[in-house]
């Protein structure tokens, strides 16, 4: 649906040119909500305005829909445009049209008689829930319905995109999962393509089906979202998930020394991480049934990406060596990831 | 107070509203286009044509930096050409009307500016031409702004009207200085001051009043 090849943009500063993108490429099916993360200034926001050619590239080749937007003049390109809708971290809404004005505002563009218009804007409000607002002024609603309307409008022209920059960033944790939600179902009733850029990696999470990660102008790691979650493999992306699932270790052991060898009174500490299916085999009942050893859960938490469940624990094990090596090998012959942190004595704070 | 000079007062208040009201519609509808056109001609703007943008502003900036009394003496020609005389209300309509356009276009370039960039943004991802952008985000967006900077013309428009006056232009400006002060007449003095102390209150009141009502924010 959308295919980004070799896109570079450079932009004139004071001190010389200022390389924004260096060469993205990036290839998105049609149906797919495609996450982009990275910090400000990685270039993100740059990288979807090439994509609706709000920023024009200084090379490479933008093809959205089998057509290639590089190559259009002004005339073909505002055609092109009304099949990518996009929606806005600030919203964007006329302050001074009420929500219906709003939504109809493609539509008046487009020089669509009122009678149709109103056939188009009505099912749209009742979409987003807010047909009671339809004569309300954006000033009078909250953040979220405000991107509602912005939803709304920029879907009024049947796009075959929607692309989303930062469209959650201003929104508090429950309204933006609410319109998370919003973008997932229209996303399977209209299977509408989605890119949305972020710098969250919860909304990753969420929604996306896949993700890139871009750093200073490049697209560092990129691929189906669950596989980033699990193996991340650039320190960023590390970075970004760790957010999510801290990686450190409880208080107790966090000032202890991690030995790779066993000593007098220590735990082997192990991380587990449960995927799909395995999240419901119980692995920890086994470990303690099959071997004469002790078993306890220092942290743990159990999540979904997208639809998948994921979940991670840790624990510590105590008892015979020999014990705790046969324990080992049987978790490796699970269906789970094993981390083998090292041993380490707990230690006991004393308040 | 003498019974006599309401004719008087009549006959200039209406006067100067005829000189007001004519230059300003006049200069609104040349000064709207080119503020307009000094924010869409910028750099990375819609209609960017940044050497049009300098020597526009600099046009702008040259008819500003001249004192209405003297701008109105040196285009007498001019108004002869479009008047037909340079002496009379209608005369002073004139210089008031170019007067006012650079101060116009500046006003409106300021509300313009306050529209969101974001907005302009938005209407170009749902494929808006420029003259769309123009009549469809940023008018309206800015319209609020662009009344309540207008009403400052219009009250600058009547102070430079009472200047006219003193080029044969009629109005208060001239019945204050012809009867107030040159025939030592306090009354009418005092009578011309609060016929334009009410009237500046007037529009300043009708200006903020429209403004508010524009405002959806």
């Amino acid at each position: 649906m959308i295919k980004l090849s070799h896109i570079e943009k450079t932009y004139e500063g004071p001190d010389g040119p200022v390389p924004a993108l260096k060469g993205i490429d990036l290839t998105i099916e049609k149906g797919e909500i495609y996450g982009i993360i990275g910090l400000s200034g990685a270039g993100k926001s740059t990288l979807i305005r090439c994509i609706n050619m709000l920023e024009r590239p200084t090379s490479g080749k933008v093809i959205v829909d089998g057509q290639d937007l590089t190559e259009m003049d002004a005339a073909q390109l505002r055609e092109a445009r009304k099949n990518i809708g996009m929606i806005f971290q600030h919203f964007n809404l006329l302050s001074s049209a009420t929500v219906y004005d709003n939504v109809a505002f493609p539509l008046r563009l487009a020089k669509m008689p009122e009678d149709k218009i109103r056939e188009k804007v009505e099912p749209l409000l009742a979409l987003v829930s807010l047909s009671d607002k339809a004569n309300q002024y954006p000033s009078q609603l909250s953040g979220g319905q405000k991107q509602r309307v912005g939803i709304a409008r920029a879907l009024a022209s049947e796009p075959k995109v929607l692309l989303s920059d930062e469209a959650t960033s201003a929104l508090d944790p429950q309204t933006t999962k609410a319109i998370l939600q919003l973008i997932r179902d229209i996303n399977k009733k209209l299977g509408l393509t989605v890119v949305i850029i972020t710098h969250e990696m919860q909304v990753i999470k969420d929604i996306c089906d896949k993700v890139a990660v871009i750093e200073n102008g490049v697209i560092v790691e990129q691929g189906p979202v669950l596989d980033v979650f699990v193996t991340p493999k650039q320190p960023i992306t590390k970075d970004f998930i760790s957010v999510l699932m801290s990686n450190e270790l409880p208080v107790a052991f966090r000032d202890a020394e991690i030995s790779q060898e066993p000593f007098e009174g220590a735990q082997l500490l192990v991380r587990l991480t449960f995927l799909g299916e395995s999240a419901d085999d119980p692995v920890i009942a086994g470990l303690i049934r099959k071997f004469p050893i002790e078993v306890s859960i220092l942290y743990g938490n159990l999540d979904h990406i997208k639809d998948t469940p994921y979940g991670r624990l840790l624990i510590g094990i105590t008892g015979q060596q020999s014990d705790i090596d046969a324990a080992m090998e049987y978790l490796r012959q699970r269906d789970l990831r094993i981390e083998f942190i090292g041993y380490a004595e707990k230690k006991y704070l004393h308040a | 107070m003498d019974s006599n000079i309401t004719p008087l007062l009549v006959t200039a208040l209406s006067e100067t509203i005829r000189m007001v009201v004519v230059s300003m519609l006049a200069a609104t509808i040349v000064g709207i286009p080119i503020g307009v056109l000094l924010v869409t001609t910028a750099k990375h703007q819609i209609l960017e044509c940044v050497p049009f943008n300098r020597v526009l502003a600099s046009i702008i900036n040259a008819v500003r930096s001249i004192p209405f009394i003297i701008l109105m003496v040196a285009i007498i020609p001019f108004t002869r050409l479009v008047a037909g005389t340079s002496i009379g209300t209608n005369a002073a309509m004139v210089p008031l009307t170019i007067a006012a356009i650079p101060f116009i276009a500046r006003q409106v370039e300021t509300s313009l500016k306050e529209v969101p960039y974001g907005l302009i943004e938005a209407a170009l991802s749902m494929g808006a031409t420029p003259l769309q952008i123009i009549r469809r985000v940023y008018l309206p967006e800015a319209m609020p702004g662009i009344v309540a900077q207008l009403t400052t013309v219009v009250i600058a428009l009547v102070g430079a009207s009472a200047m006219a006056g003193t080029i044969g232009g009629g109005g208060l400006g001239d019945l204050a200085i012809r009867y107030g002060y040159q025939r030592f007449r306090p009354d009418v003095m005092i009578a011309t001051i609060l016929v334009l102390l009410v009237l500046v209150q007037l529009i300043q009141f009708s200006g903020n009043l429209l403004a508010k009502r524009l405002d959806k924010k």
